[in-house]
């Protein structure tokens, strides 16, 4: 699908339709993870981006209570990225006094996408709003379905539900590593988050062998100079 | 703390960055250190996730039914398969093998 061509009301419909079906996996997993669903809908209502979402759960799943502590800085870490969406944005959105909570709240892979691939300011600011609305619409009507669905199984082993949620995080990721830097930062992050673990308390492996594999990634950046 | 608290926490914490980006001035944005980080460190936690979910089980490194469900999403993947259906595959395949063995 073209994200630049067609107009854009339609445009924002499909690729809020394709994100919502996410929303269910979310939804399923975060309530099996421990959550209740009201805690759930909560998380996609107020942090609204789909892969501190899965950081935040997967965390907790491992970790239980003692864990929250790095998922809230797991989630907001990889949330880093929308801070930079938001200064690419600023120039064509330009929302003032209260819209700038409204357009931050937006602020996310898929908005973004369609903004930038569109020309011109008009075309650009509606692209911005008409995704992130419409993308907010079907996530969190997912992630109702999806909460309602995953209540229903008491072990999230029975379903593989475990290893859904790390194929989740996988398909995540997947687009940002087809190249050599990035595979070799996600192979030295598994690699070192593992091994973390067998020493750190849940949540921090990740923490640390990401922060390690950032570096590695620079090192090997300016190599390549 | 509890898991209301660490769920506000959490998302104002996730917020943050978003309304930084409207309220800073536009020269962070040239910064390309800056920007590269905040992508490499998306991989980074991601994929160390992904690792942690896969290969690990209470400090302990073990090698069960996901480790050949990650292999069939990753194959999936590659075939560009949509997201829903490598879930769903996934999950089924870790059940699959544990009704089996």
């Amino acid at each position: 699908m073209s994200l630049g061509k067609g107009p854009v009301g339609s445009v924002a419909l499909s690729v809020g339709f394709a994100v919502g079906i996410y929303g269910v996996s979310f939804g399923a997993l975060s309530v099996t993870a421990g959550f209740d669903i009201w805690q759930t809908i909560a998380l996609s209502v107020l942090m609204f981006s789909g892969g501190s979402q899965f950081a935040f759960v997967a965390v907790f799943a491992s970790g239980g209570l003692a864990a929250l502590p790095a998922a809230i800085t797991s989630a907001w870490l990889v949330g880093i990225r929308n801070g930079f969406y938001a200064l690419s944005l600023a120039p064509t959105v330009g929302p003032r006094g209260f819209m700038k909570i409204l357009a931050s709240q937006l602020t996310i892979d898929e908005s973004t996408a369609v903004s930038t691939s569109r020309t011109g300011p008009k075309e650009q600011r509606a692209g911005f709003w008409l995704t992130g609305i419409s993308v907010f619409v079907f996530w969190n009507s997912a992630t109702v379905i999806g909460a309602l669905l995953g209540g229903v199984v008491s072990d999230p082993k029975v379903f593989g539900l475990d290893a859904a949620a790390a194929a989740a995080l996988f398909a995540l990721v997947w687009p940002r590593i087809q190249n050599s830097i990035g595979a070799l930062i996600a192979a030295c992050s598994i690699v070192l988050g593992c091994l973390f673990a067998l020493v750190l308390p849940s949540g921090f492996p990740v923490l640390a062998g990401a922060l390690i594999a950032v570096l590695i990634g620079f090192w090997f950046e300016g190599r390549k100079k | 703390m509890t898991p209301w608290i660490a769920v506000l926490v959490g998302s104002l914490a996730v917020f943050s960055w978003k309304f930084l980006g409207y309220v800073l001035p536009a020269r962070f944005l040239e910064s390309k250190k800056l920007s590269t980080f905040a992508g490499f460190l998306t991989i980074g936690l991601l994929s160390g996730l992904v690792g942690v979910q896969t290969f690990v089980s209470s400090q302990k490194i073990e090698f069960d039914a996901r480790v050949p469900a990650l292999l069939i999403a990753v194959i999936l993947l590659r075939f560009k398969v949509p997201f829903i259906v490598i879930v769903i595959v996934a999950g089924a395949t870790a059940a699959l093998l544990r009704l089996a063995f």
